[in-house]
């Protein structure tokens, strides 16, 4: 693992047990027996069909749909051939990720396309009856997203340090920019900017070869892309409940043929696309994501596919997405179990929350989920930097606080390491102090702080009786964003701008 | 080969080392001669006790006190440099008295009656013996006849008392008062500290000043010495 990010290994909380797994499973199978799932794809239709599922052209007045009834056979047999290890790669090889479904190695990124991007700045309010009472508060504007933020997004995020890949957080709404233009851009302004994993979804399936030539220069060609693929895809391949997507399954069949690592998401809505009930929701979403992955392996065996289960649930008084919630976290367990049982690295949510700015809500929602999906052992949590407003706002100050929740979330799940050699210095330590007059441990810290297993004080606390973590967050936010930008090197801009059509001329930085 | 066994005890100092099998800052020093096996071997090869004191010791707590101050160091780095003076003093005091070297003077710590908390105190304990003071510490739960007598008996020019809980801190104030009766408290100056307690307090109570810490204890004790 030495060439990889390290990530936490921890003990993954169960809230499942082998009992509850099976039933779910059952049920999953149950369910693509019978309702089966309405499949908009014609190949991929035909090509369950060929593996042994039944397929019926329905007239829905429509797209045409195939009701497709999937045996577990099918399934189970398709799901074995998909790799348990998933390499993401990374411009620098030392950022790279080894995604293993066996091994609970936690590693947190960001996600997902919002359109808009928060910035904040910290505005001095005075009392009107008191001159010597100033105070500062966070002034947010909204901005709608651009090529250039996204830039913003991707050079702050490669110095954030407990961030571990890069899901492109902002939607890209330039004048410049329409349908054929914008996948080369979103991932052309993520790459040029950090050198972290890259991840995104394709808008459109004609730019894909143009994406992947643009990868294969970066990374040296094309049989260096595929060992070090430094940009994956997400293909929310079902709508649910149980809707096979048409355009999404024909990027699916074209990623899988270019050998990327690619998500099979889902992301039912307990309550209004799925059962509010747990043992409903799963079951289901379980179904939805094991039939993409089963159409990966169809297509080609062995094509490298993680698990990506985002279940959320329904707020019951306007029926938007409740992400901070405790269902949230239940839901994302259990995928995460499910996912552990196919041996399939799962790629999983934190940080999602209600809150429309950084604050008390935000922390809440988000310190509850970092947590207890950190300790879940999910291999691949996105959504966790940055975002407010569920997943509709991109807030950079909300991702350095983050980054600093998210180190402690880690430091909290570092393994116990009480071995013999630690349990006998613990002994001498505790003996020697009681020796001395003071009796104080204070200089046997030393070795455990420099070898870094004490964890630090909240990075932006006041030393005064006063809250100043959004001042202090955005001082340091503006310093990480003075940094350099670890651009692609000149060369490689050159060839990509040649060879790319589609580029904005003012994406064209290098080293 | 006196410069070099004075800078290795200045080094030891910076690293915090007390003994040789103690770990510094930096790696590589575990197994190796630390302050206290130096300055037995300075002693022993007739090296001057002042010179030790000076050279090796104390001016290398000036290099601690900067890293602290620029976050390289620290409390435990600090404490630890200080301890090792501290145990370098232990060694070289009778020599220096032989000598007729004068310490900085005596400091009597406690922590009051009632109280048994001595983190704070034990820190300051420290700190003020790695700077040259000759610390009596007479340790937790201290009745105030205790520390009339300490006072007398050792003529101290300087005594710091602490307390953690609102019910002992109290205590100090009979301290005092004790102090006045005994016609004690002229020669002698008090300074307070612990949790509860603040600049008020200690004004309240006629001390001659309040340490929020073991730095201010310091600043405060050299402020009365200037």
């Amino acid at each position: 693992m030495s060439d990889f990010r390290q990530g936490n290994i921890v003990k993954p909380y169960k809230r499942l047990d082998g009992e509850q797994i099976n039933r779910i499973h059952e049920t999953s199978m149950a369910i693509l027996a019978e309702p089966g799932i309405w499949c908009y794809n014609k190949q991929a239709a035909e090509l369950f069909e060929k593996n042994g599922a039944t397929s019926v052209l329905e007239d829905q007045g429509g797209s045409p749909c195939w009701r497709v009834r999937l045996p577990r056979e099918l399934i189970e047999s398709a799901i074995a051939k998909a790799p348990s290890k998933v390499v993401m790669g990374a411009r620098d090889p030392r950022n790279r990720l080894e995604l293993d479904a066996e091994e609970p190695r936690v590693y947190f990124g960001s996600g997902s396309e919002t359109n808009v991007w928060l910035e904040t700045e910290m505005a001095e309010f005075v009392d009107p009856n008191d001159d010597s009472d100033r105070r500062k508060l966070p002034k947010y504007t909204e901005k709608r997203g651009s090529a250039a933020l996204l830039a913003r997004a991707a050079h702050l995020c490669e110095q954030l340090d407990n961030l571990d890949f890069f899901v492109r957080p902002v939607n890209i709404q330039d004048e410049g920019i329409d349908e054929r233009n914008h996948d080369v851009n979103k991932f052309f302004a993520s790459l040029n900017n950090i050198t972290k994993h890259v991840q995104a979804g394709l808008t459109t399936l004609d730019a894909l070869d143009h994406v992947v030539r643009m990868a294969e220069i970066i990374a040296g060609g094309p049989e260096e892309l595929r060992k070090n693929p430094i940009l994956s895809f997400i293909a929310c391949v079902f709508k649910s409940p149980l809707q096979l997507v048409d355009d999404t399954a024909e990027k699916v069949f074209a990623i899988v043929e270019q050998g990327l690592p690619l998500v099979i998401s889902s992301s039912p809505q307990g309550g209004s696309s799925a059962p509010i009930q747990e043992a409903g929701i799963v079951a289901q979403i379980n179904a939805e994501i094991l039939t993409g992955v089963a159409l990966t392996q169809l297509i080609k065996p062995g094509a490298p596919v993680l698990y990506g289960s985002v279940p959320v649930r329904a707020r019951l008084d306007d029926l938007h997405d409740l992400y901070g919630c405790p269902e949230f976290n239940q839901y994302n367990v259990d995928c995460v179990q499910m996912a552990r049982f196919y041996k399939l690295p799962c790629y999983s949510s934190s940080g999602v929350g209600n809150a429309k700015v950084p604050g008390m809500q935000a922390t809440f929602e988000k310190l509850f989920s970092h947590l207890y999906m950190a300790a879940s052992g999910a291999q691949y949590i996105h959504y966790a930097f940055g975002l407010l407003d569920r997943t509709n706002t991109f807030c950079p100050l909300q991702a350095v606080l983050d980054n600093e929740q998210i180190g402690l979330a880690k430091h909290c799940m570092r393994p116990a390491v009480i071995g013999e050699a630690e349990s006998e210095e613990a002994l001498k330590i505790i003996r020697k102090v009681m020796t001395t007059n003071h009796k104080l441990f204070t200089r046997h810290t030393r070795k455990p702080v420099r070898a870094g297993l004490v964890s630090e004080p909240y990075h932006f606390e006041s030393k005064t009786g006063e809250d100043h973590v959004l001042e202090k967050a955005l001082a340091y936010m503006a310093e990480l964003e003075e940094r350099p930008v670890k651009h692609l090197a000149k060369d490689t801009v050159e060839r990509i701008f040649d060879e790319i059509p589609g580029l904005l001329p003012e994406l064209k930085q290098s080293m | 080969m006196s410069a070099e066994i004075l800078e290795k005890i200045a080094s030891n100092v910076v690293q915090g080392r007390v003994e040789q099998e103690d770990e510094g800052f930096d790696d590589g020093f575990e197994g190796q001669p630390a302050v206290t096996e130096l300055v037995e071997e300075a002693l022993g090869k007739g090296i001057d006790p002042n010179e030790i004191l000076i050279q090796g010791l104390t001016a290398s707590m000036t290099t601690v006190g900067e890293k602290f101050e620029k976050g390289e160091y620290l409390i435990p780095d600090m404490l630890a440099a200080a301890e090792a003076v501290g145990a370098g003093m232990d060694i070289l005091t009778p020599h220096l008295l032989k000598a007729g070297v004068k310490s900085k003077g005596k400091f009597i710590i406690a922590t009051v009656a009632g109280d048994l908390h001595d983190i704070g105190k034990n820190i300051v304990a420290i700190m003020l013996k790695g700077a040259g003071y000759e610390v009596i510490d007479l340790g937790v739960d201290v009745p105030t006849p205790k520390i009339i007598e300490a006072v007398k008996e050792n003529a101290a020019p300087f005594l710091g008392l602490s307390a953690l809980l609102t019910t002992t801190m109290r205590n100090m104030e009979e301290i005092i008062t004790k102090l006045k009766d005994e016609g004690l408290r002229d020669k002698i100056k008090v300074c307070i500290g612990g949790a509860p307690t603040s600049q008020d307090f200690s004004d309240k109570i006629g001390a001659d000043g309040h340490c929020s810490d073991a730095f201010a204890a310091l600043d405060w004790v050299k402020a009365q010495a200037a």
